[in-house]
């Protein structure tokens, strides 16, 4: 009868191949922040934390941030359902095109958006003799640029909890006689409430740290686009142990957040 | 009838043509292998694979025809599934009030008829369970009055016993039939299981290869099968032949004697408790006697199924001790008989 115990002990004990690797990979990514913790003025802390600059630009991060997650959130669970559950023409062709700001450098990203946006761009020209709306280098811009950049992560999760989920149920909400939008509403999106969730996390961390799209297209203009990435870095130029003060006010928001959802909601389900 | 329809759907390599009425308060078990497509012709029935050919009309309402077919959500079918298929995120009564909410019915009275059906089933207690903490009975029975609140012209029932362990089986089916008798529509039942279709339908439609090769009452799929699925379901000899004024010449090699006189092609049928079983050509009157192989043996309780080739090939059923005192072994040489008395003809 212990056979079987030992044999899976044996199992679980990872390769030594794979331990050393794992090991530096961890520290790796420990050690900055280590060293920022390190490396903090705290004695300067209070006075940074409430300075006016840092307030409104934690205020601005906030918000957009949390707008463009709302955006992503009504664009891109239909986006998924149209990946996940039907076939279309140009299917492919239009995974290939939601993936593709995951693997744009966010620059390119930001220069895109000026391209289709801006005051001279193939839309905003429009917008701009038409409607007298000036896009580039507003507030409107950033949640522009931090949409542009974490759709892709809402549509990635959602899709993949979409296919993981049984579309039978689906089918069995049908035969009861629900129409098609009540088993989405009723059925489908309970279903995959923990990967609409664990997706929504991941956009809006990336959101919140979203800084080459929206240096390019929104400008760091303090109070109206300079989010906080932007605030660190031009806090980085004159007061180099600020930008430290500030850089950790960010990880600790993020890791506030990743914990107190994963419980609740990114967890594997029971 | 209520259910008048003739199913075709191809596959490429799989082709369904099954026609199917059902009348009112009829419950109707489509039997067969698996594969046979039962389980395509019930989807084709609730609207979840469409028809390449033929019509369903349900209650005078053509529902589907090539080309057209009503969506699921329209059609007066309601539907269990094998695994049920309850929402794991709704408890019990959310699950059998879905339904009719669905359908508009407010959401209080959406629950009252709910708590009613539940209570009906002896579930009253679980109510606010989810299905994830119901037993397999329970599940089956919640699904069950998920379907029936909805009030369908059809019922379809897809393996509806066939998740449940042996005992539970047992008090599941007995309760399914009350409830199959009281539901005034039409019921149609896929199974594998003869038990099951011997229990629960009026009619039994056998299904291989996707088409239909028998039809008929449950008693008569019994005592006449026409394939030699039916016949092993039923634990039949079966034997396909041409008969002349009683004696078969069956297809595949030797002869078998009926107590009755027939012409033409004829099936012969007989249990294998009819069979008994020589080491010597036996004396005496029986009209069937033939040198045969031992190939199998299988002992179920006091009894032991001999399976022998020979022809024709047959399985007999003897006791224990008669295996025994017999020796009998793969590959040893035996005589079986059977009285023509034994033998059940009928046409083919």
């Amino acid at each position: 009868m212990t056979q079987p115990q030992v044999e899976q002990q044996q199992y679980r004990r990872p390769p030594a191949v794979l331990l050393l690797p794992a090991l530096v990979g961890t520290l790796f990514l420990v050690l900055p922040f280590a060293g920022l913790l390190y490396r903090a003025p705290w004695s300067q802390a209070r006075e940074q934390l409430t300075a006016p600059g840092t307030v409104t630009a934690l205020r601005l991060s906030f918000v957009t941030s949390i707008v463009s997650t709302a955006i992503c959130l009504v664009l891109g669970v239909p986006l998924a359902f149209m990946l996940a559950r039907t076939t279309f023409p140009g299917q492919r062709l239009l995974r290939a095109l939601v993936t593709l700001p995951l693997v744009l450098p966010p620059v390119v990203g930001g220069v895109a958006l000026f391209t289709a946006f801006g005051r001279a761009g193939i839309v905003g020209r429009y917008l701009d003799s038409w409607f007298d709306i000036q896009l580039s280098f507003t507030t409107t811009a950033v949640v522009m640029a931090q949409t542009f950049v974490s759709l892709p992560f809402l549509v990635i999760a959602v899709e993949g909890a979409l296919r993981g989920a049984d579309s039978r149920f689906e089918e069995a909400a049908a035969t009861l006689g629900a129409s098609r939008w009540t088993t989405f509403r009723r059925v489908t999106l309970p279903l995959v409430g923990p990967g609409i969730a664990a997706g929504s996390v991941l956009c809006w961390a990336r959101a919140l740290g979203e800084f080459g799209a929206t240096i390019t297209f929104a400008g760091s203009l303090p109070g109206s686009t300079q989010t906080m990435p932007l605030y660190v870095y031009n806090t980085l130029e004159t007061d180099p142990f600020g930008a430290i003060l500030l850089s950790l006010i960010l990880v600790v928001l993020s890791i506030v957040v990743l914990v107190s959802l994963r419980g609740r909601w990114i967890g594997t389900p029971a | 009838m209520t259910l008048r329809s003739h199913i075709v759907v191809d596959r490429g390599t799989f082709r369904l043509d099954v026609p199917l009425d059902v009348a009112e308060g009829e419950v109707v078990a489509l039997l067969g292998p698996n594969g046979a497509g039962k389980s395509t012709a019930l989807r084709a029935l609730a609207g979840l694979v469409p028809l390449s050919d033929g019509t369903i009309d349900l209650a005078g309402t053509q529902l589907s025809r090539p080309g057209h077919a009503a969506p699921p959500e329209r059609r007066q079918v309601a539907m269990v599934f094998q695994d049920y298929l309850l929402f794991p995120h709704l408890s019990a009564l959310e699950n059998v009030a879905f339904g009719p909410r669905s359908t508009g019915t407010p959401r209080a009275e959406a629950r009252v008829l709910a708590a009613g059906w539940l209570d009906r089933m002896g579930l009253a207690d679980v109510a606010g369970r989810k299905p994830g903490r119901l037993s397999g009975g329970q599940a089956q029975r919640v699904a069950l009055a998920r379907a029936l609140v909805t009030r369908p012209q059809l019922l379809l029932l897809d393996e509806p016993l066939s998740a449940l362990d042996a005992r539970t089986r047992l008090e599941v089916r007995a309760d399914l039939r009350r409830h199959l008798r009281d539901f005034p529509g039409a019921t149609v039942m896929v199974t594998h299981d003869p038990l099951d279709a011997m229990a629960l339908a009026d009619r039994i439609v056998v299904i291989e290869r996707g088409t239909v090769v028998q039809t008929g009452s449950p008693d008569e799929i019994v005592r006449r099968p026409r394939t030699d699925y039916v016949a092993r379901l039923a634990g039949l000899n079966l034997y396909r032949g041409s008969a002349a004024g009683g004696t078969v010449a069956v297809d595949g090699g030797g002869t078998l004697t009926l107590d009755e006189a027939m012409d033409g092609q004829v099936f012969v049928a007989f249990p294998p408790s009819a069979v008994s079983v020589h080491r010597q050509h036996p004396e005496g009157s029986p009209r069937n006697v033939w040198e045969v192989t031992v190939v199998g043996v299988e002992r179920y309780g006091d009894r032991v199924r001999v399976e022998f080739a020979g022809e024709p090939g047959v399985a007999a059923e003897i006791t224990a001790v008669a295996a025994t005192e017999l020796d009998l072994l793969p590959g040893r040489a035996a005589w079986v008989s059977v009285k023509a008395t034994e033998t059940h003809g009928y046409p083919a």
